[in-house]
């Protein structure tokens, strides 16, 4: 198990991140190479003014129709994604890392701070399934991809949170932990949570067509 | 409208000056002996004339020597009015005035709700219950679309087709000005009768005569330079399309084409067509320019056959002419009324940015300048100047081989070139327009352009 | 998980002879084959990043109106409607029976009006006007598309007009028009092929086949305005397009080069359209592109903007203003499409003296449920109009007034056809009646 789990934060490590980058660059190039191929008629309305306009809004809670329309969900997801990334790159236990791959001393959250966010990564994990599982509007529309995702997002969550409570075995939930952070990242290009490097490009479409096209705007 | 001689016809079947400069050698010049340098005022006032209602847009005669305008005079009857005379006739309406280039005056007039042909004030003997879309070509004939008795066809000189239709729209004429073609629907269809329009109840009719077949969609019939041959754009069903010549489909189709057009030398027939989502250019069906344009379209042969020149998009958003598939290296994002040379070895091009700042563009070159608006260029006889009528800030002028004339009009129309001299020299542009309410002819040199 | 508890559209089948014929010639290769056609072959990154980044969060939910009008119903969430055709074409790879092109054709021709509200709604920015006009496409190239609204498209390729309108009859309903306005304004012209006019008018083809008033009023407001204008007379004058919303791009493209090449031979400098919506989106928004233009060869501008100018430059004086409180509906076509939301506003407090605001209202406004061609693929589809618009019925009915201005064709068919049903009292308004009723008109006899 120890052999494991220092092949996971080792060797493992590094091809996680080459996975995910690696993955990354590939699926925007290509997807970019086929938007010149086959969606001139709409790349070529990309306009860096109105995409920021429009990211700014969305970024901003309750400042356009959907957010106002879904407060549940607006309050859910900032928390879920403010909280992941924050955990993800200054979680206490993250900046050892960074040092020990990078050499490089990065800030990281208090060991509170990181404990309470973990545990409502996990809750806010919990009201997605449940909106997932109760509400019809969601229920209908969803695929075992969607289950995947909030997994893929979940677990390393719940066995960080257990290691760091001491509570089951410590080595195996370390192990898990890292392991399946390892899997999410190695997901990231190739599941639907690709949304954090494709989403930027659809909402700044968005955002150019209805501000350059349609003077409208889209929020 | 537009003083188009024989004329083949834009995607859709309207009468549309030919690419091809053909159209130079039928244009009858003025009497060698207007062609004195200098200014001419045919009348200093063009003003309503007394007890006339209105007086609606004036037209010019090729020559220069006479306009007329469509007038509503004290009785609310419509008739012409050619310099200070009107027809004897009055009409419940008058429509669609032109010269034609031997000077005659045509116009489409009602009376009574039964419509026809007024030639010199002269109706043809019948009426009609239409007459639309005049035509005329180098033989003189007075063509027209016509509806009697809700049959359709065409009407040459007051007869019309022996054969009338169910509907007949995209009319054409053969370059000799003699023989007609339009698109008619051969048998009738019932309301929301997809199956028989699926089958095909369209076809074209060459004087009256349909071809054998019909098609789904039929457009732009256009004649060979024989005047014998037919091709048209057909649609075989849905998201097939291909080209037709006298009825015959090419064994290839594609998801969309655009007007054909005879290689005068040897009867091929060129069209663009499109292919994977880009627009290249078939040959009797087989693939002739790699189709990897954005656009493609209005496709002209040079009279001997050695060139095809197309308005193309080489990226989207971003066109200019090609040349036997190479793209000028001007580009704009419109581009408009393509005109070969009379030995089509030549081209000339409008070119705007959203139909402001017009440009014009000759051999892939642009003239120095902007206009708010730009009409169609002309060539010389000879193939070496270039003439383009002009707007700018509400006065229009002609610009020649890129350089303005001195004067300005407030309203011109197309310049008409002198017969072709060996070297060019001597050579002299007729200008017509009204200026301070006078109508005028300026027989214009090289020299009367700004440098 | 999915398909347990709400069957969706199959349990909502409604016959149409057209849909019918065409399913019935379709086979699993065939539909494989033209679905990998559209979405490998014609759609690229833009469909395949929606496809992959719809997050299947349900906010977009409460933007639809057919979806709030079914109490929530899931399968007529915009999610709800991608997820039954688009999403599962593209997870199946195009392998699905010939009985689920037929529902999904009725999704996506008459549960959805591509009126794009759930743009206000998706925080990732997914269209899904864009996937059910694509759905349309794969439809069109199946032959499975409604009897009524292929033939209006039919009617566009044989005629180059919505109706089946022959050149001749076109020119008639002008002169008719212009003779029945000379008894009002003895001077008036409807100028034909005016070459180098100021602008070109065009309008759909139901105005010269049933509603030629609107004819008569244009011309009236634009004679007694003063404007340089002109009518062609040959096709181009129809800027329609139900091509475009039954997946025909081809003759969409035939259709816009035609109406703009018409514009170019008169030399004119822009083109002013008549108050539709459909139609400006095809000549602004959609055919402009299929044709390579990145923008418009001759400018578009529509008649609320063209109003606004008139009345803003002083060119129309109004005699009086209309009394009656009335209430704006927003065309999705001109407001999402165009932002015209606060000239539309402008010209209508000009012309009236009381406007009661819907809730919601501008660019937030529910949609008529008749526009993207779902009022023309006909009787057998006006109740799932009716149904599914019953929130618009609400909307209306709490501003209390009797009338609505609505600036767009298809707007008018499909608030009438709703304010009927659920015995609204009320009635629509073009803003060219309340011009032409409340102006100045120095030239009447
Ligand atoms: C640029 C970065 C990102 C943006 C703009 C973004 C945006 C969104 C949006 C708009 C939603 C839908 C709303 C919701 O259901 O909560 C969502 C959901 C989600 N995001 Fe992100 N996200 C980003 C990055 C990430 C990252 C890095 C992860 C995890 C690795 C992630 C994980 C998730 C998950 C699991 C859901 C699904 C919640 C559910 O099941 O409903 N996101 N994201
Ligand atoms: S009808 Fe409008 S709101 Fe509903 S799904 Fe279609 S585009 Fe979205
Ligand atoms: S709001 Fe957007 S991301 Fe969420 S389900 Fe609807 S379309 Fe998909």
């Amino acid at each position: 198990m120890q052999q494991l789990y220092n092949f996971a934060v080792g060797p493992l490590t590094w091809v996680a991140w080459a996975v995910f980058l690696g993955g990354a660059a590939w699926r925007l190039g290509s997807m970019w190479a086929l938007a010149r191929k086959k969606d001139m008629n709409a790349v070529a309305y990309m306009d860096v003014r109105f995409a920021a306009r429009s990211m700014a809004r969305w970024a901003t809670p309750f400042a356009t129709l959907g957010w106002r329309a879904n407060p549940a969900v607006t309050v859910a997801t900032f928390a879920f994604h403010i909280s992941l990334g924050l955990l993800l790159l200054f979680a206490p236990g993250h900046a050892v890392l960074w040092d020990y791959a990078f050499g490089v001393n990065v800030w990281s959250l208090p060991e509170g701070v990181a404990d309470v966010l973990t545990v409502l990564v996990i809750l806010l994990c919990g009201f997605f399934a449940w909106r997932r599982l109760q509400l019809p509007t969601v229920r209908f529309v969803t695929r075992p991809m969607d289950w995947l995702v909030l997994a893929l997002v979940a677990v390393p969550c719940v066995t960080a949170f257990l290691a760091k409570q001491q509570i089951g075995d410590n080595l195996l939930l370390s192990t898990l932990h890292v392991l399946s952070g390892e899997a999410m990242l190695m997901a990231l290009p190739f599941t639907r949570l690709s949304h954090a490097i494709f989403s930027p490009f659809t909402r700044a479409y968005m955002g150019s067509e209805f501000g350059g096209v349609r003077h409208c705007p889209d929020w | 409208m537009s003083t188009s001689t024989a004329t083949p016809q834009t995607a859709h079947g309207q009468p549309e000056a030919p690419p091809a400069a053909h159209a130079a050698a039928g244009l009858p010049h003025p009497d060698p002996g207007d062609w004195e340098p200098g200014r001419r005022v045919i009348a200093p006032s063009f003003a309503p004339l007394p007890g006339h209602q209105w007086q609606e847009e004036p037209l010019m005669s090729h020559d220069g020597m006479h306009v007329a305008a469509v007038v509503r005079q004290e009785d609310d009857s419509f008739t012409m009015r050619v310099d200070d005379e009107v027809w004897d006739a009055g009409f419940d309406k008058v429509w669609s005035p032109r010269f034609l280039p031997d000077g005659r005056l045509v116009a489409i007039v009602q009376q009574d709700g039964e419509w026809t042909v007024a030639v010199d004030g002269e109706t043809w003997p019948d009426t009609y219950g239409f007459i639309w879309s005049l035509l005329h070509g180098p033989a003189g004939k007075v063509i027209a679309a016509v509806q009697q008795d809700m049959r359709y066809g065409m009407i040459v000189d007051g007869e019309p087709w022996e054969t009338l239709y169910e509907n007949a729209n995209n009319f054409a004429l053969s370059p000799d000005g003699r023989r007609t073609a339009a698109v008619v629907q051969t048998v009738p269809l019932g309301q929301a009768d997809i199956e028989t329009f699926t089958r095909g109840v369209y076809s074209v009719a060459v004087d009256g005569e349909a071809w054998g077949r019909n098609f789904m969609n039929v457009w732009t019939p256009v004649f060979d330079n024989r005047n014998d041959r037919v091709a048209a754009q057909v649609r075989l069903s849905h998201s097939e399309y291909t080209v037709a010549v006298n009825g015959a489909p090419w064994p290839a189709t594609f998801p969309c084409v655009w007007e054909p057009c005879f290689d005068p030398a040897t009867g091929a027939v060129a069209a663009p067509v499109r292919k994977d989502g880009r627009w290249g250019m078939a040959l009797d069906g087989t693939l002739l320019w790699e189709a990897r344009f954005f656009q493609c379209w209005t496709p002209a042969w040079s009279p001997d056959g050695r060139h095809l020149w197309a308005i193309v998009a080489p990226r989207y958003g971003s066109f200019t002419v090609a040349r036997d598939a190479s793209p000028w290296p001007f580009a704009a994002p419109v581009v408009t009324d393509l005109v070969l040379s009379p030995d089509g070895a030549r081209a000339a091009a409008l070119a705007s940015h959203d139909n402001a700042a017009w440009q014009v563009v000759v051999d892939g070159v642009v003239w120095p300048g902007r206009w708010d608006m730009a009409w169609r260029p002309v060539f010389s006889p000879c193939g070496r100047h270039v003439a383009v009528r002009v707007k700018d800030r509400g006065r229009e002028t002609v610009l020649l081989d890129g350089r303005p004339w001195r004067e300005a009009f407030t309203t011109a129309w197309d310049p008409v070139f002198g017969p072709a001299t060996a070297n060019g020299a001597g050579m002299a542009v007729l200008l017509r327009g009204i200026r301070d309410g006078a109508c005028e002819r300026w027989v214009a040199t090289p020299d009367d352009f700004r440098a | 998980m999915s398909a347990t508890e709400f069957s969706g559209i199959a349990e909502r089948r409604i016959e149409d002879a057209n849909l019918v014929r065409g399913v019935s010639a379709l086979t699993r290769e065939r539909i494989e084959r033209v679905v990998k056609a559209v979405t490998k072959g014609e759609a690229g990154a833009r469909l395949a990043v929606y496809h992959e980044t719809c997050m299947r969060c349900g906010m977009c939910a409460d933007a639809c109106h057919y979806c709030i009008s079914h109490d929530g119903d899931p399968t007529y969430s915009p999610v709800g409607k991608m997820e039954q055709t688009m999403w599962k074409l593209l997870r199946t790879g195009g392998k699905v029976d010939p009985d689920d092109i037929y529902g999904m054709a009725q999704i996506a021709y008459t549960e959805c009006n591509l009126c794009r509200r759930c743009v206000h709604y998706c925080p990732v920015g997914i269209d899904t006007g864009y996937v059910m006009g694509l759905v349309r496409r794969i439809c069109h190239r199946l032959g499975v598309v409604p009897l009524y609204i292929q033939d209006t498209a039919h009617s566009h390729s044989g005629t180059m007009n919505q109706m089946w309108v022959k050149d001749d009859e076109w020119l008639d309903s002008l002169v008719w028009q212009e003779d029945e306005a000379r008894g009002e304004i003895p001077a008036l012209r409807i100028p034909f092929d005016k070459e180098g006019a100021d602008f070109l008018y065009s309008v759909i083809a139901p105005e010269p086949k049933f509603r030629t008033q609107l004819i008569y009023q244009a011309a009236v407001i634009f004679d007694q305005a003063g404007v340089d204008w002109t009518m062609p007379s040959a096709p181009g004058w129809d800027n329609s397009d139900m091509c475009m919303f039954t997946g025909d791009y081809e003759m969409m493209g035939r259709l816009k080069r035609c109406h703009f090449e018409m514009a170019q031979k008169l030399k004119v400098r822009r083109i002013v359209m008549g108050e539709c919506g459909h139609a400006f989106r095809s000549v602004y928004d959609v055919g402009n592109r299929w044709l390579g233009w990145k923008n418009h060869p001759v400018p578009i501008v529509h008649s609320v903007e063209f109003f606004w100018e008139l009345l803003t430059e002083g060119k129309i004086k109004l005699a009086k203003k209309f009394d009656e409180p009335v209430t704006i509906h927003d065309p999705c076509n001109i407001i999402r499409g165009r932002g015209l939301m606060d000239k539309l506003r402008e010209v209508t407090h000009a012309l009236c003296s009381n406007v009661v605001e819907m809730s919601p209202t501008r660019e937030h406004n529910l949609c008529c449920c008749a526009g993207g061609g779902v009022i023309n693929c006909g009787p057998p589809f006006k109740g799932v109009r009716l149904a599914g618009n019953k929130a618009k019925a609400d909307q209306l009915a709490a501003t209390g007034v009797h009338t609505v201005v609505a600036p767009c064709h298809n707007c008018h068919g499909g608030l009438e056809d709703i304010i009927h049903h659920y015995k609204l009292g009320m009635h629509t308004k073009f803003l060219g009646d309340l011009i032409y009723d409340c102006m100045e008109k120095p030239g009447a006899a």
